[in-house]
């Protein structure tokens, strides 16, 4: 058994002797004399192309008391400009065998068109038209407000599970935005109006603020000298504010709160710890930070998992997660659900000794070589699915990351040692900048 | 992330009949032991996607024994040979592939995923998952644990108790009638030697269909298949019947306290090789076929914000078919949601399609298939489905003919012969004003 799994690492491991980035040679990448930032990924297989515009504005960005304005205004994209109807970005899509989509986030708002790649100027006349030229009515305004409460409603309040999750978010940022949901405030989601849109709009949807991911079946030259028709037409603003956020103070005490509700049927145990984000140039912490949390929670080989879930068989799940992509402090959380006659109390305790157990026990070599590894294939396999890597992209520009930093960062994985992984764990999952949350049953008593 | 549409992965893609990409070539492969296999060769990246399914799935719980099936899918990564689970997951991932299992009413399916540098040493590991599981007690009671910890979560997820409901009252005592995962008693009550039946019952090699998409040429992949499934036995489990479906038309309240109601709807169906059925799909494309622009997206929400989502979708399973939707909407709109939808099924039934929306859902349904070939996983599932579905190979080139030759009388005639507004039977969880059982 040890020998197959040797032998197995080894043919591995000489094979790729230089990792490389999924597709990194098929990535391009170029800036628009406005400004707006583009990145092609080619994948010539299938005749498709993914169309996206990403706009350096998510929720995190909201004036105060509009909560919710962000992602209001990603729904009102969809309505009329000056040229489209209400509705006909979309259904021009999907005349034309297309599907469209958008997402908001706390630090983007994206929207995109998977389609035949021969319909690429179609997708780029009419999302560079909705980025400057929207026409909104009060009767859009009001109905679409009726559909982002339906959509907080079946995402959020009918889920005791987000409930808990918004609760903890709030408690673990004392200043920064991040501790605001995406989706808004129901209270201020409840008086957004067209004025409240229409600045955020004003404000933030501009070319210099942009950035335009193509993947698929696409040449580069083509991309760029449509995108200069359709996008470099459009005049940057001058206006575009810097984004200073107010930061989070030093944080020195730990916090807990408690969540019931009727709905819960199995209760657990959360904790989060404010974490750096990955910063451009200075990719070192986040990935560690990364690897940290694939050793200690990653599956049913990770430490969390081996000390709960196997060996002392009283949690039914535990995990941990990072992630590193984000303009401003993250977190580090971990999650145990306790076995059925185990109690939160315990759970919770069972996951601080395991962790201490972890620090005195060290990073166990041949996990982070199995890690690493599969670090490596999932490059490989990475390219079978372009839109994924073209994701990846947009998701990092938006963030305060570069091209530069995508491609180092596989590298910068590899290049992490046990001893950074033991040395980020105690430099960051301190207690001061901790939030322990327990998920309850109603009828449950505190222990 | 806040996603702007709600997409509708669950039931609307896998009914539908496949399409495809012209471009897509695929062989049928006969390995020298006679197992045959779906084969897309595309050698531009190293590893290759593989898509076992064996026709049968939870329906052949043996009586009494509901969840063995479920469970015995989830405990074939607990270990397999010499090596127990943990190891058995070492052993994974120190290959970097990756081997997934599921279940559904109709189906167990294992997708794997391996680079071609170590594919032997990974087909190795995937065969004596195959023949050799552990089944471990140690992990029979851990993974039970995790069943059963879903099973409580369940029974508060307004969305399974409607699901629950709505079976429970189309399909009655048949399999379909009840939850695959079992309940607690039933899984509480499994024995090691119920999932050693569980897995005798349903890895079969008459049962099984094969697909593969990646860097593999034909002869590889029937030495592959042979050593992999070559000494599966020939039979296992006797698949059940035809389900019959019984769906009074009405409504039905199941109180549970929370802001938003969340319904599921339904009438009888349309069985997938009913010469009709492409009338019906292109007819529930323009009803509530997942596009924003259908007309329940447009009369629920568009219009009236009552609702984030609402679909509609043909469910034609092995051993029944029926017609489903499904919308969430707060407590003191809900009335109003089901009445806009009762709405809509009867102007479906008694007025039809327009040309316009006819001509527009071809050219969405026809141009829209290619997106689907997205990648060798992708590719093997679609190939397996249309296998399954007792497709022709060539099947990817008629499809979108199929489609376009449907016509204005064709959708309008099969709308009045199917939609059944009286018979649409509304199953609501929540606390909806103004809506009560009705019988």
């Amino acid at each position: 058994m040890i020998r197959r799994i040797a032998w197995a690492s080894a043919v591995l491991s000489a094979s790729w002797a230089a990792p490389t980035i999924a597709g990194e040679d098929l990535v391009s990448s170029f800036t628009l004399g406005n400004g707006m930032q583009v990145v092609v990924v080619e994948d010539h297989r299938a005749p498709v192309v993914q169309h996206m515009v990403w706009y350096r504005a998510g929720s995190a960005d909201e004036p105060k008391g509009q909560s919710g304005v962000a992602h209001y205004l990603e729904h009102l994209l969809f309505k009329a400009t000056d040229t489209l109807e209400s509705g006909e970005l979309s259904s021009t899509v999907a005349a034309n065998g297309g599907k469209d989509n958008a997402f908001t986030s706390h630090d983007y708002t994206a929207y995109y068109q998977r389609i035949a790649s021969d319909r690429l100027e179609l997708m780029m006349r009419m999302e560079s038209d909705r980025m400057v030229n929207i026409r909104l009515t009060e009767r859009d305004i009001t109905t679409e407000r009726e559909v982002i409460l339906e959509e907080r409603n079946q995402r959020t309040d009918n889920n005791p599970r987000a409930l808990f999750r918004e609760q903890s978010n709030a408690v673990q940022y004392h200043n920064h935005r991040y501790g605001v949901p995406v989706i808004g405030w129901r209270h201020e989601m409840e008086s957004l109006d067209m004025g409240d849109a229409l600045s955020f709009y004003g404000t933030y949807y501009a070319p210099n603020n942009a950035i335009l991911v193509v993947s698929g079946d696409v040449d580069p030259a083509e991309v760029k000298s449509l995108a200069e028709i359709y996008y470099g037409a459009i005049p940057a603003n001058p206006d575009l504010p810097k984004r200073l956020r107010s930061k989070e103070p030093p944080q020195t005490a730990a916090r807990r709160l408690t969540f019931k509700d009727a709905r819960v049927a199995q209760p657990y145990v959360q904790r989060s710890y404010l974490a750096p984000e990955r910063d451009s140039g200075a990719q070192q912490q986040a990935a560690a930070l990364y690897l940290l949390a694939e050793i200690l929670g990653g599956g049913t080989t990770s430490y969390l998992a081996n000390a709960l879930q196997f060996d002392q068989q009283i949690a039914v799940y535990t995990g941990a997660f990072y992630s590193g992509i984000s303009l401003d402090d993250t977190t580090f959380s971990f999650l145990v659900v306790p076995s059925e006659g185990v109690t939160l109390q315990q759970a919770e305790d069972a996951l601080d000794q395991t962790y201490t157990d972890f620090l005195e026990d060290g990073v166990d070599a041949e996990q982070l070589d199995r890690i690493k590894l599969q670090l490596r294939a999932s490059e490989i396999y990475a390219r079978d699915n372009v839109d994924g890597i073209a994701n990846r992209y947009g998701r990092a520009l938006t963030s305060g990351l570069t091209v530069a930093d995508v491609q180092a960062w596989p590298g910068i994985l590899q290049a992490v040692t046990a001893e950074q992984i033991i040395a980020i764990a105690k430099q960051v999952l301190r207690p001061e900048v901790s939030v322990t949350g327990w998920l309850m049953r109603d009828e449950e008593i505190i222990q | 992330m806040m996603g702007f549409k709600q997409i509708v992965a669950t039931l609307a893609t896998c009914l539908l009949a496949l399409p495809a990409l012209a471009e897509v070539k695929i062989k049928q492969v006969t390995s020298p032991g006679g197992i045959t296999a779906w084969l897309v060769e595309d050698h531009s990246i190293p590893f290759t996607a593989l898509e076992l399914r064996f026709r049968g799935g939870t329906s052949l719980d043996a009586p009494g024994k509901r969840g063995a099936i479920y469970l015995m899918s989830g405990l074939l990564e607990e270990g397999a040979g010499d090596l127990m689970a943990q190891d058995y997951a070492k052993a994974l991932e120190a290959l970097a592939a990756s081997f997934s299992y599921d279940t559904s009413k109709d189906t167990t399916s294992i997708s794997a995923r391996f680079l071609t540098e170590n594919r032997d040493a990974a087909i190795a590991l995937l065969r004596d998952t195959l023949h050799l599981p552990r089944f471990d007690q140690v992990a029979v009671d851990r993974v039970r644990g995790q069943v059963l910890s879903g099973l409580r979560s369940d029974a508060k997820d307004p969305n399974d108790i409607a699901g629950r409901a709505f079976s429970a009252m189309a399909y009655g005592d048949h399999p379909y009638g009840s939850d695959g995962k079992g309940t607690i008693d039933s899984v509480t009550a499994l024995s090691r030697q119920d999932i050693i039946d569980a897995h005798g019952a349903v890895f079969t090699r008459d049962q099984l269909y094969v697909g593969a998409v990646g860097d593999i040429d034909a002869d590889q992949l029937g030495a592959l298949l042979d050593t992999l499934l070559g000494d599966l036995p020939d039979t296992g489990a006797t698949i059940p019947g035809p389900a019959t479906v019984t769906i009074p038309g009405g409504v039905t309240v199941i109180d549970f306290d929370t802001p938003q109601s969340v319904a599921l709807f339904g009438q009888i169906g349309i069985d997938r090789d009913d010469p009709r059925f492409f009338a019906a799909y292109v007819m529930n494309q323009i009803l509530g076929g997942g596009s924003f622009e259908s007309r329940l997206m447009t009369e629920v929400r568009e219009k009236r914000g009552l609702t984030y989502g609402v679909y509609s979708y043909l469910v034609p399973r092995d051993l029944a078919a029926v017609y489903m939707g499904s919308v969430a909407s707060a407590n003191d709109k809900m009335a109003q949601a089901v009445q806009v939808i009762r709405d809509e099924w009867r102007s479906m039934a008694t007025k039809g399609v327009t040309e316009q929306e006819l001509q527009d859902a071809k050219t969405y349904l026809t141009g829209a298939y290619p997106l689907r070939f997205d990648g060798n996983g992708p590719i093997a599932s679609i190939m397996v489905g249309m296998q399954v579905q007792g497709l022709p190979i060539d099947y990817i080139a008629t499809r979108n003919d199929k489609v376009n030759a449907v016509t204005l009388e064709d959708v309008n005639r099969l709308a009045a012969e199917l939609m059944d507004p009286e018979g649409l039977h509304f199953i609501v969880v929540g606390r909806p004003q103004g809506l009560q059982t009705s019988n």
